[in-house]
């Protein structure tokens, strides 16, 4: 416990190294999956905008790197990173990995939304007069908000998990400090202190998550 | 010159799979409806009616033949120009297929948004078709806090919003009960008769097409079996197929069942005569059979009315001389179809 007291000013510091990858990862690869899914969506046979090249292109590199572990892909796509961010250490190369895994499955799951719409709507609004990019922006995704938030809010929680492991990188965060001051030095408070708090982010986020939901879908 | 003229339509999806065979939704179909028009198409479920009236707003693309909407070619038309096309022509749904995140008026603001017209003159408008279908009270309501009836009222507001001439109903009522079915097709009746809207209703109910149609086809496998004003349709229909139809909803025609019990109750012989357009006819009937000194009794029957037009089918039980019951049928034939049971 009096280590704890000790390490309050690098807990703090990591529990905010923590909310600032995943706000971030969640900008840009909330942004990026939100295309990528739209893209999934539109592009399917019997969709929006049909086109089978892209489709397939879109597919096959969702399930490439979809599968890959997180622990893997951060040091898989460092050479990426390097080239992008500059460097292929710190809290920046962490977030940079972080965002494109999470888009590659935000992707699958705004997909996944999306295709809840009932095709009768969109036939509907078809039947107006509207065009494709109109029906996508002004029926497909107001449609699909209920369920959209709810899997991004299932994402944030499987972004902060992922974050733990961004130590690997020099990312720092909770899960770093909990293995670098908890685990090595056996203080199982430390480490517990580290769990509870990323619990508490979790209860939050679903919390949120569950209540935006709720009142997009007024139920 | 007809609003919509079909020639040689046809609509076929190609195979689903390799032993699969393409599907003829459509198959060689020609119409022509008329400004002003409540036409009918009526024909069991998988006919191609839901195909047909898709291709008349080009939803989907026919595979040959020529549609004219208004005098204008549109099956060599391009995707962007067809969405202008489609802003004439107002379709109903089934399902009504409101916009459940928007509100009653955003529903049926959209159209007019899609139609680019000023925020004050889409709020006039909608306040307009509220009234007109009778919920103003529901502007600010969601479509899931409304009743079935209440939500195809919001479908026909949003489908006439930017004042289509033409009005397309995909069974828009077969989702209601009748007592709301009767209330739909009466809007959809002032819709015709006040707006002067042309309304094309698809539907495997003939209660419907007897309620508001003028002109009725029958489908069936993708053809136009048989078309024509609902009188003559209704009266006299043709096909079998028609002819199911119709004994769903015209009274007089008694049942293969009926029939049996009615050969078993009576003795001599049992004809059905069917005669169309007043009681002259009917008065005939009974006159020819009486002058030739028969014995005979009303066994089953009825009459229609069918926008003020009456048809009828009366069956007889006739008794007497064989032939002298001959020849009285020779003389009744001249002015009612007669046909013989037993
Ligand atoms: N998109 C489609 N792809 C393949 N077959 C279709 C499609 N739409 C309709 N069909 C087929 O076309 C036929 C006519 O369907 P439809 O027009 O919906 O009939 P109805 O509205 O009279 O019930 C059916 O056999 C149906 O299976
Ligand atoms: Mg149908």
């Amino acid at each position: 416990m009096d280590r704890l007291l000790e390490l309050g000013p690098e807990f703090w510091a990591a529990a905010g190294e923590t909310l600032y990858m995943v706000a971030l990862t969640m900008l840009f690869g909330g942004a990026g999956g939100f295309l990528l899914g739209i893209g999934l969506y539109a592009t399917r046979r019997g969709g929006l905008l049909p086109n089978s090249v892209v489709n397939n292109v879109l597919n096959v590199v969702i399930n490439f790197f979809r599968p890959i572990p997180f622990i893997i892909f951060i040091a898989a796509v460092q050479p990426l990173t390097r080239a992008v961010i500059g460097v292929g250490i710190g809290t920046d190369a962490a977030i940079f990995a972080l965002s494109l895994a999470a888009a590659f499955a935000i992707g699958r799951i705004v997909e996944q939304n999306l295709l809840t719409v009932r095709p009768g709507v969109i036939e509907a609004a078809r039947s107006m007069g509207a065009g494709p990019l109109r029906i996508l922006g002004t029926v497909v995704v107001p449609e699909a908000l209920g369920p959209l938030i709810l899997g991004y809010t299932f994402i944030v929680i499987a972004v902060i998990d992922m974050s733990a492991m961004a130590g690997l990188i020099g990312g720092g965060g909770l899960g770093y400090f909990a293995q670098l001051y908890g685990f090595r030095q056996f203080e199982p408070v430390v480490t517990w202190a580290a769990v509870l708090l990323i619990v508490v982010f979790v209860q939050v986020v679903q919390y949120v998550g569950n209540w935006l939901a709720r009142r997009v879908l007024r139920r | 010159m007809a609003l919509v003229t079909l020639e040689h339509v046809s609509k076929s999806y190609p195979a689903a799979g390799r032993a699969a065979e393409a599907v003829v939704a459509v198959d060689d179909v020609s119409l022509e409806i008329e400004a002003g028009d409540v036409y009918g198409i009526i024909g069991y479920s998988g006919a191609g009616k839901s195909t047909l009236v898709r291709l008349v707003n080009a939803l989907e693309p026919a595979t040959s033949g020529s549609i004219r909407i208004d005098g204008q070619e549109i099956t060599s038309l391009r995707e962007r120009e067809l969405r202008g096309i489609r802003l004439g022509i107002g379709m109903i749904f089934q399902q009504f297929e409101l916009f459940e995140a928007k509100t009653v008026r955003a529903n049926v603001a959209y159209p007019l948004k899609v139609a680019g017209w000023s925020k004050a003159d889409i709020r006039a408008r909608v306040d307009e078709l509220l009234a007109f279908v009778g919920l103003s009270d529901k502007a600010g309501a969601r479509p899931d806090q409304l009743s079935g009836g209440q939500k195809q009222r919001v479908g026909i507001a949003r489908a006439l919003a930017t004042r289509p001439r033409i009005l397309l109903a995909d069974e828009a009522t077969s989702a209601l009960d009748p007592e709301t079915t009767q209330e739909v097709l009466a809007l959809l009746k002032r819709v015709n008769e006040e707006q002067g809207v042309t309304i094309i209703v698809i539907t495997h109910e003939m209660d419907v097409i007897q309620s508001i149609a003028t002109k009725v086809a029958v489908m069936d496998r993708g053809r136009v079996i048989e078309h024509g004003d609902v009188f003559d349709v209704f009266s006299a229909p043709r096909h079998p197929s028609s002819q199911r139809f119709v004994g769903t909803v015209v009274k007089g025609v008694p049942s293969p069942a009926e029939l049996a019990v009615l050969r078993e109750r009576h003795e001599g012989r049992i004809v059905t005569c069917s005669f169309r357009d007043g009681d002259a006819s009917q008065a005939r009937v009974f006159l020819d059979l009486a002058e030739a000194g028969l014995e005979f009794e009303l066994v089953y029957g009825g009459i229609n009315d069918i926008r003020g037009r009456a048809f009828g089918h009366l069956t007889l039980a006739v008794r007497g001389d064989d032939t002298a019951i001959d020849r009285a049928l020779a003389a009744v034939a001249q002015h009612a179809d007669v046909t013989e049971v037993r």
